[in-house]
């Protein structure tokens, strides 16, 4: 079996979080935003893994953590889409841009 | 059966009278008001008499309850039967009965009929509660009752300004006299340790030509309780408040400013005479003023025109009697003339309410004949006026000739002489009085004279019969009995009857009634000429010595200004400093104030206002847009790592 090193595994979460993080940064729409934030979540999963794998002395403690911030992720996305169906049925609308209410 | 402990009644039952009339006499009693005070005046009256007998026999009663301690020293309060009180006891009720029998024909139709029947109750309770009273403090009390009772009855037409300025003048001229009392009998305890008259009396008796005691402060105290003497029996040169007492109704000048209060200052030198015995300094003092009281009186009252005053200036001269009787150590005199002035005052005060009563005139000057209209109280008059002027066998005569005795045998003669004149004046001025009113011709056509009613006249003729009989148990025809009872008490010097004396007494009198019969009924025009003579000695007597305007001028008139003086001070220095103090508290609120507002406030605005503009600034990066604070987020992330990095 071909071992991939770590570094290859860590620019690879690194490009997927650098994608997640754009996304979120430009995407007018929140779903999208939501969608990007999954994205980075998981890049630093990727990583949990990873170091997990080549560095720890048991590696099941890394797996175990990324199950953690898997269910996180999930509450995490279940209250953000809630929040947006909310905020559809007030303001009739899912662009960020559209939305400051937490304004000054 | 009536026993010594139901004495506590004789006050207490007039006590309820009053109680009951003052809070439902106008509007439950009404005409009903005076039979309760009389009921319960008769029903003391029955109680007493009893007692008084068997005291009279020789028994001696007395019974006290602890009132309060002073120290170690028990305060009793009780009653105390011995000759003086049972004497008194026995005038006062039977004089206080008659007189409010007679006050409820006088007072009839008087829209505060029940309250004039409320203070007479009140007014006999304290009188009654002075004279069985058994130490200084319950007969002090007693004694500022009836001086509060003397106001409210002299000023009871008080909307008269005459009659309310009367009853402020009666009360704040004996107050003067009470202090005296007041800081007299607080002397005595502490010269003695007691306040009650039985043990004061043995304390004494004991001590008489001894050192033992502090003399000093006897004389003292003794002085001091003459002055309650002198405001109360109105005393030269506190007499002029009862004159003026006039004003109040008429039963009122009878029972108290005839009979009974005005006695108690009598009664109160025979209570103390064991003190005033062992001082025998303060003795001539007493004598010099009664003897005074006695001639200035009756030379003033010769020239009054007022039936109601020529009998005021009387008792003060008859006062002055018994005063000067006191002086001379004459216990039993001085009493004796007590007793027998109450009757026969009593009986001519009522006598003149009558005749004002049927007249509605006060001013001899104007009646005249009124015998034939009113022959009931004419007669009843002239025996009242007999016997004031000491025509035998009427009381007066033997309590006046004691008197005479008491001065003559101790020696004084120029007292006896002053006394004896005075008796001539006293005939004099009753039957100018008597000739005037009843005799002559009806000077004032206005005038329909009609005789009282009977409710009026029968205490007249008890009175009367008072009057003639009242004197024998001090007459020869009874050896002296009265005299002799008294004695028992307290010793004192007792004399010989003097014929001489007897005489000079007979002879005054019926001299001054010639004279009045002659110049006022016969040749009428020697009155007027002998005034016109005599103008200097005309006008003291008829201006009252001037006494009224010396004491506006040299005492009402410096304390008014001196009133008016403490009453600028009070305006500009007192006031002016609170004013002053508030001006200043003003002047630094202000101060404060803008302190607070410009310092203070300026401050906590400069505050809000400083941070309102720093918030101005940072409150824009708060856009509400969500991805900018993530980009902000992640450039500060970047900012940290950057940072690290150029670090290590």
């Amino acid at each position: 079996m071909i071992a991939i090193p770590l570094q290859h595994i860590l620019i690879f979460s690194l490009l997927l979080f650098a994608i997640g993080l754009y996304g979120a940064l430009v995407r007018r729409n929140i779903i999208g935003i939501l969608i990007s934030i999954e994205l980075m979540v998981n890049a630093s999963n990727i990583n949990l893994i990873a170091f997990s794998k080549y560095t720890s002395l048991s590696p099941e403690t890394g797996q175990i953590f990324a199950l953690f911030v898997i269910a996180l992720a999930a509450t995490a996305a279940a209250v953000g889409l809630a929040i947006v169906l909310a905020l559809y049925r007030i303001r009739k609308t899912v662009q960020a841009d559209e939305v400051h209410l937490l304004k000054w | 059966m009536v026993t010594a402990n139901h004495l506590i009644w004789v006050p207490v039952l007039p006590f309820i009278a009053f109680v009951v009339n003052i809070f439902f006499g106008a509007r439950f009693l009404k005409e009903r008001a005076a039979w309760l005070s009389v009921a319960t005046s008769t029903v003391a009256c029955v109680i007493a008499l009893p007692i008084c007998w068997a005291v009279f026999r020789g028994a001696h009663f007395a019974n006290d309850f602890t009132w309060l301690m002073l120290g170690t020293t028990p305060l009793k309060f009780g009653y105390l039967m011995d000759p003086l009180s049972a004497t008194l006891l026995f005038m006062v009720t039977i004089v206080g009965t008659l007189i409010q029998v007679y006050a409820t024909g006088y007072m009839h139709g008087d829209p505060r009929f029940s309250r004039f029947f409320a203070y007479v109750s009140l007014f006999m309770s304290a009188m009654l509660t002075l004279v069985i009273s058994n130490n200084y403090l319950l007969f002090f009390m007693a004694w500022e009752i009836m001086g509060l009772c003397s106001y409210l009855l002299i000023g009871f037409y008080f909307e008269k300004d005459s009659a309310a300025n009367a009853s402020k003048k009666a009360f704040l001229t004996t107050r003067v006299g009470d202090i005296g009392f007041l800081l007299g009998f607080l002397t005595l305890f502490t010269a003695i340790g007691t306040l009650d008259f039985a043990q004061m009396n043995t304390l004494l008796a004991g001590h008489v030509g001894h050192t033992a005691l502090n003399t000093g402060l006897l004389s003292m105290a003794a002085l001091f309780i003459f002055c309650g003497t002198i405001g109360k029996s109105a005393q030269f040169p506190l007499h002029v408040w009862l004159p003026d007492a006039m004003e109040g109704p008429t039963p009122v000048s009878a029972l108290i400013h005839a009979a009974t209060m005005v006695a108690a200052g009598v009664f109160l030198v025979a209570r103390s005479f064991s003190l005033f015995m062992l001082v025998p300094n303060v003795l001539p003092i007493v004598t010099a003023i009664g003897t005074i009281t006695a001639f200035m009186a009756a030379f003033i009252a010769l020239t009054q025109n007022d039936i109601k005053r020529v009998l005021a200036y009387s008792t003060i001269s008859q006062l002055g009697y018994m005063v000067t009787a006191m002086g001379l150590s004459g216990l039993g005199a001085g009493t004796f003339h007590l007793i027998t002035h109450a009757f026969f005052k009593a009986l001519l005060f009522l006598g003149a309410g009558s005749v004002i009563h049927g007249t509605h005139v006060q001013d001899i000057r104007e009646m005249g004949g009124l015998f034939k209209k009113m022959p009931h109280t004419a007669v009843t008059f002239i025996i009242a006026s007999l016997a004031l002027a000491g025509i035998p066998p009427l009381s007066g005569f033997w309590s006046k000739d004691e008197i005479l005795l008491s001065a003559f045998g101790s020696g004084n003669y120029l007292v006896f002489g002053v006394l004896l004149l005075t008796a001539f004046m006293t005939a004099f001025y009753m039957f100018r009085l008597i000739f005037l009113t009843f005799f002559g011709q009806a000077r004032n056509h206005d005038v329909h004279a009609h005789e009282s009613p009977a409710l009026m006249t029968l205490p007249l003729w008890c009175l009367a019969v008072g009057s003639v009989v009242i004197g024998i148990p001090g007459s020869p025809f009874m050896h002296h009995w009265f005299q002799k009872f008294m004695a028992e008490m307290v010793h004192y010097p007792e004399y010989e009857p003097s014929a001489v004396v007897m005489a000079c007494s007979i002879a005054v009198a019926v001299l001054g009634i010639t004279l009045a019969f002659v110049m006022y009924l016969k040749k009428t025009t020697w009155a007027p000429a002998v005034a016109k003579k005599f103008p200097s000695f005309y006008r003291l007597s008829f201006n009252k010595f001037y006494f009224d305007e010396f004491y506006v001028t040299y005492l009402i008139k410096p304390f008014h200004a001196l009133g008016r003086l403490l009453f600028g001070f009070d305006a500009n220095v007192v006031d002016g400093g609170v004013n002053g103090t508030a001006s200043v508290t003003m002047f630094l609120s202000g101060v404060k104030q803008w302190i607070d507002t410009y310092i203070v406030d300026g401050f906590m605005n400069f505050l809000g206002t400083a941070v309102y503009f720093l918030n101005s600034v940072t409150k824009r990066f708060q856009t509400g847009v969500v991805q900018n604070y993530l980009l902000l987020a992640f450039l500060g992330f970047l900012v940290f790592i950057i940072l690290e990095l150029k670090l290590t």
